[in-house]
């Protein structure tokens, strides 16, 4: 008995330098999404082309797809351009965009200049959609299952790592409603 | 003198936690209930500065958010949910009561009171041993010891 007591301090050494290890390889800026699980908020919002076409929550249901947050102010959704289109066009996977807190002319120009790979793109002038969806940076891109609620959240550029993270849980979800 | 005071008092600052945008209030409960909120909701964007310090632009909606609800009468808890709700419990400077979260309410007491058990087992143990070293020889001892300190006098 007396021994062990001994050994105590080592314990807890032991047993806090494991907990800082561990949180040495956490990333702090990384929130968890606090609606994970929940539907996309209601939401009723023009769409990016068409001034005159109104868009809601239903119009994101029907199949897993992703929701890409993205603005021309931001460089890091310039950065990921590129995969996005790759994934929508040599993948085939849906992506619907929110266009956020932008100017409807530049956005424009921007997908003619750099290709669309958006099936739909929700115009959010105000952010009022953004807000609701708990954005706190752009890009950010969640994945949808086909009911339209939230599986997923990625905060950051979509790499071809971040891809293959994506991938594997629309897969997922795929395999999920078939079984 | 005087100019020393003065120029020491351009050099002393004080900590500034102000943003420039301007609200208008419909009377100082309100005012005072915003910069509280503002005061302990977390920026999701900027995480070490609250949202009343924040120069985000995040920070800003969410500063026109909770305006908005303060001036429509909506409740601080109300309003809280709001935001946990949006970007989870990490916005909340003071942590609301939950499994989660009860070691840090309680966990500072806990040790206190692991700190005061162990110093009073130590105490205690120490008073056994005092004890029992005033009365540790049997009887058969003792006349032992008293033959040999014997000795050591006749020698």
């Amino acid at each position: 008995m007396r021994r062990f007591i001994l050994f105590i301090p080592l314990i807890i050494f032991v047993v806090m330098g494991a907990l800082f290890w561990k949180g040495l390889g956490l990333d702090p800026t990384e929130l968890p999404s606090a609606l994970i699980d929940k539907p996309v908020p209601d939401f009723n919002l023009p769409s990016l082309v068409d001034d005159n076409r109104m868009l809601t929550q239903n119009d994101l249901k029907g199949k897993p797809a992703l929701l890409n947050v993205w603005a021309t102010w931001c460089p890091t959704c310039k950065q990921e351009h590129a995969q996005l289109n790759k994934i929508a066009r040599e993948e085939g996977v849906t992506i619907y965009g929110i266009n956020y807190k932008d100017e409807r002319g530049a956005a424009k120009e921007w997908l003619r200049r750099y290709r669309d790979p958006y099936v739909v793109n929700i115009f959010d002038e105000q952010g009022a959609l953004g807000l609701d969806l708990g954005v706190y940076g752009a890009p950010e891109t969640y994945v949808l299952d086909a009911n339209g609620v939230i599986r997923y959240k990625h905060v950051g550029a979509v790499d071809e790592k971040v891809w293959l993270k994506l991938e594997t849980i629309l897969q997922q979800i795929s395999t999920e409603s078939q079984g | 003198m005087r100019s020393i005071i003065v120029v020491f008092m351009l050099f002393l600052s004080l900590a500034a936690n102000a943003t420039i945008d301007t609200y208008e209030f419909k009377d100082d409960a309100n005012r005072e209930r915003f910069q509280q909120l503002t005061n302990e909701l977390r920026c999701p964007k900027c995480q070490n500065q609250n949202l009343a310090g924040s120069n985000s632009p995040i920070a800003s909606d969410l500063r026109r958010e909770i305006h908005r609800m303060v001036e429509e009468g909506k409740q601080n808890t109300e309003i809280t949910d709001y935001m946990v709700a949006r970007y989870g419990e990490f916005v909340l400077y003071r942590p609301r009561m939950s499994a989660s979260t009860w070691i840090l309410w309680y966990g500072p007491f806990v040790l206190v009171a692991v700190g005061f058990a162990v110093v009073l087992l130590i105490t205690r143990k120490r008073k056994r041993v005092n004890e029992k070293q005033e009365d540790s020889l049997n009887d058969k001892d003792k006349t032992r010891l008293a033959t040999l300190l014997d000795k050591g006098k006749a020698e």
